[in-house]
């Protein structure tokens, strides 16, 4: 290769195309290098999970159409694995042999799923969801799946739950811990939507531990602690890990993700960014070091990454924000709840509706929603600016209510 | 096919066609439109496919559904009587020459 060096993006999902996007958008005009393991064009991660999958090209998660990189001028370079960094040449080598220099290195790795650690995970039939491929596998079992097991009552696994019950299949969900989604929601609506799973006809077992997966030639039975569940499916979602190996082994500080620096820089080499899932980073609304797996991080954090390297930098702040639709529930998360010491629960103007506002020391920091997007966005408008929202604030009113009343203030003002 | 223009807030204009029955904000991401982020990809849950009809069009384009004419009232740039979120708005021969505005800012 003898064309000058450029930026090198390592990654080709939500947030590599994120650095690329933002670059060009921002008109810098340099070599731009996108390095992607797989073959598809970078796509939407969160449709995966919510509906079934049959188109193995997927159409219709694309994030843009092929043209959108020709035009542009970035090189995709697509189904070509990195399989080093060699930060003191400042280059890359991938699996097939290139070496592509670097002048700005971007690590948008992402995460990869942790492993069913009980005998007969191999077995066909049981499935891991992370890469279109991967839906596409599971898409067309639930075809023909009577009866499915999903492992992990986590965000993805309570979404594939209901995608299962939608195509008629009977679904179990098993649940190590003694609630579902038991770290990322606060316990007022771990119950709420357990209850609205069960009333949708799917089975909840928390509390259970899997032994082992069964079955000649194709999986057959889930052993649990308690009990035998056929199966003629298996989907397991039991979290993930950043994929920093690479970092690791080019000597670059990491723990559970690349460890960077406010402008998502690597603190130990400065050519180097880490952006979405697999960065470690500071943020306002935390204590200590964060990692999150999200579209908001992965695409506020390659746009950031992008716009500095164009030439405008700036610390990373964004405010986090989530979303999940499980059948009709429809989940959103505003803010961090780490650290959070109050938990208050308000009604919505309709069954289905409801919000639970998290306070750290009598501070709104958190804000879940269920089935209320306005809601969800009046918090997400005030939970991003300076002026504090405090429990005292919301004695009878909604957020959508205070939004309101804050913005004409300062409207007139 | 349906086409649409999409008039950017630097003043130029993009045109693109689109099957009918997609989805404006579709429309807009596959063409790689700038200023419509839509960054749920279309689940009227982020508001960041905001766009302004044109009054020319507004009425053949029709009012917000119930859940979107709320989430408006939290959009980025301002919301005007025009606004409506690109995702709730489908595409078709009877929208052929659809003019919107793409606002300032979406995030």
């Amino acid at each position: 290769m003898t064309a000058r060096a450029g930026v090198v993006v390592v990654g080709g999902g939500q947030a590599g195309h994120s650095v690329v996007s933002a670059l060009r958008g921002a008109g810098h005009d340099g070599p731009v290098t996108v390095l992607a393991d797989e073959r598809h064009l970078p796509y939407q991660r969160p449709p995966l999970s919510k509906k079934a999958h049959t188109d193995p090209d997927g159409i219709q998660v694309a994030l843009v159409p092929e043209s959108f990189y020709r035009e542009r001028d970035i090189e995709l370079r697509l189904g070509d694995r990195v399989a080093a960094l060699d930060t003191a040449a400042q280059a890359v080598v991938t699996e097939s042999g290139t070496r592509v220099p670097y002048d700005h290195l971007v690590l948008a790795t992402g995460a990869r799923n942790r492993a069913l650690p009980v005998p007969g995970a191999d077995v066909p039939g049981v499935h891991a969801l992370r890469s279109l491929d991967d839906a596409v596998a599971i898409g067309k079992a639930l075809g023909t799946a009577g009866n499915v097991v999903v492992v992990g009552g986590g965000f993805i696994g309570l979404e594939l739950a209901q995608v299962a019950a939608a195509v008629g299949a009977q679904v179990t969900v098993v649940e190590l811990a003694g609630r579902l989604l038991s770290r990322a929601v606060s316990p007022q609506l771990q119950e709420h939507l357990r209850q609205r799973h069960e009333r949708g006809g799917v089975r909840i077992l928390t509390g259970t531990a899997v032994r082992a997966i069964e079955g000649t030639g194709r999986v057959e039975r889930v052993v649990t602690d308690r009990e035998v569940l056929t199966a003629d499916l298996v989907v397991y979602g039991i979290g993930a890990a950043p994929r920093d190996e690479l970092a690791r082994e080019a000597g670059l500080a990491v723990d559970d993700g690349v460890i960077v620096d406010e402008q998502l820089c690597s603190i130990t080499d400065a050519r180097i960014s880490a952006v979405g899932d697999c960065a470690r980073h500071p943020h306002p609304h935390a204590a200590g070091l964060v990692r999150l797996e999200s579209v908001q991080n992965a695409t506020d954090q390659g746009t950031l990454v992008g716009r500095r390297i164009a030439g405008s930098p700036a610390p990373y702040r964004s405010l986090p924000w989530f979303w999940s639709d499980q059948g009709a529930v429809k989940l959103q998360i505003a803010g961090l709840r780490t650290d959070t010491d109050e938990v208050l629960v308000v009604p919505g103007d309709s069954p289905e509706r409801l919000a639970a506002y998290s306070f750290r020391a009598g501070r709104l920091v958190a804000v879940e929603t269920l089935n209320w997007p306005a809601e969800h966005l009046a918090a997400r408008r005030l939970l991003e600016r300076t002026a504090p929202v405090f429990r005292s604030d919301l004695t009878g009113s909604t957020l959508g209510a205070l939004a309101r009343a804050r913005r004409s203030v300062e409207v007139r003002t | 096919m349906p086409t649409v223009i999409f008039q950017l807030p630097d003043g130029t204009q993009r045109k693109v066609t689109a099957e009918s029955g997609t989805a404006l904000m579709r429309a807009a991401v596959s063409n790689g439109v700038d200023g419509i982020v839509a960054e749920c990809g279309g689940n009227a849950s982020c508001a960041t496919c905001h766009v302004y009809v044109d009054e020319q069009y507004t009425e053949r384009v029709g009012p917000p559904t119930d859940v979107e004419e709320e989430m408006l009232d939290f959009t980025a740039a301002e919301r005007r009587p025009t606004s409506r979120l690109s995702c709730q708005v489908p595409l078709s021969d009877a929208l052929d020459g659809l003019v919107v505005h793409v606002p300032e800012e979406q995030v």
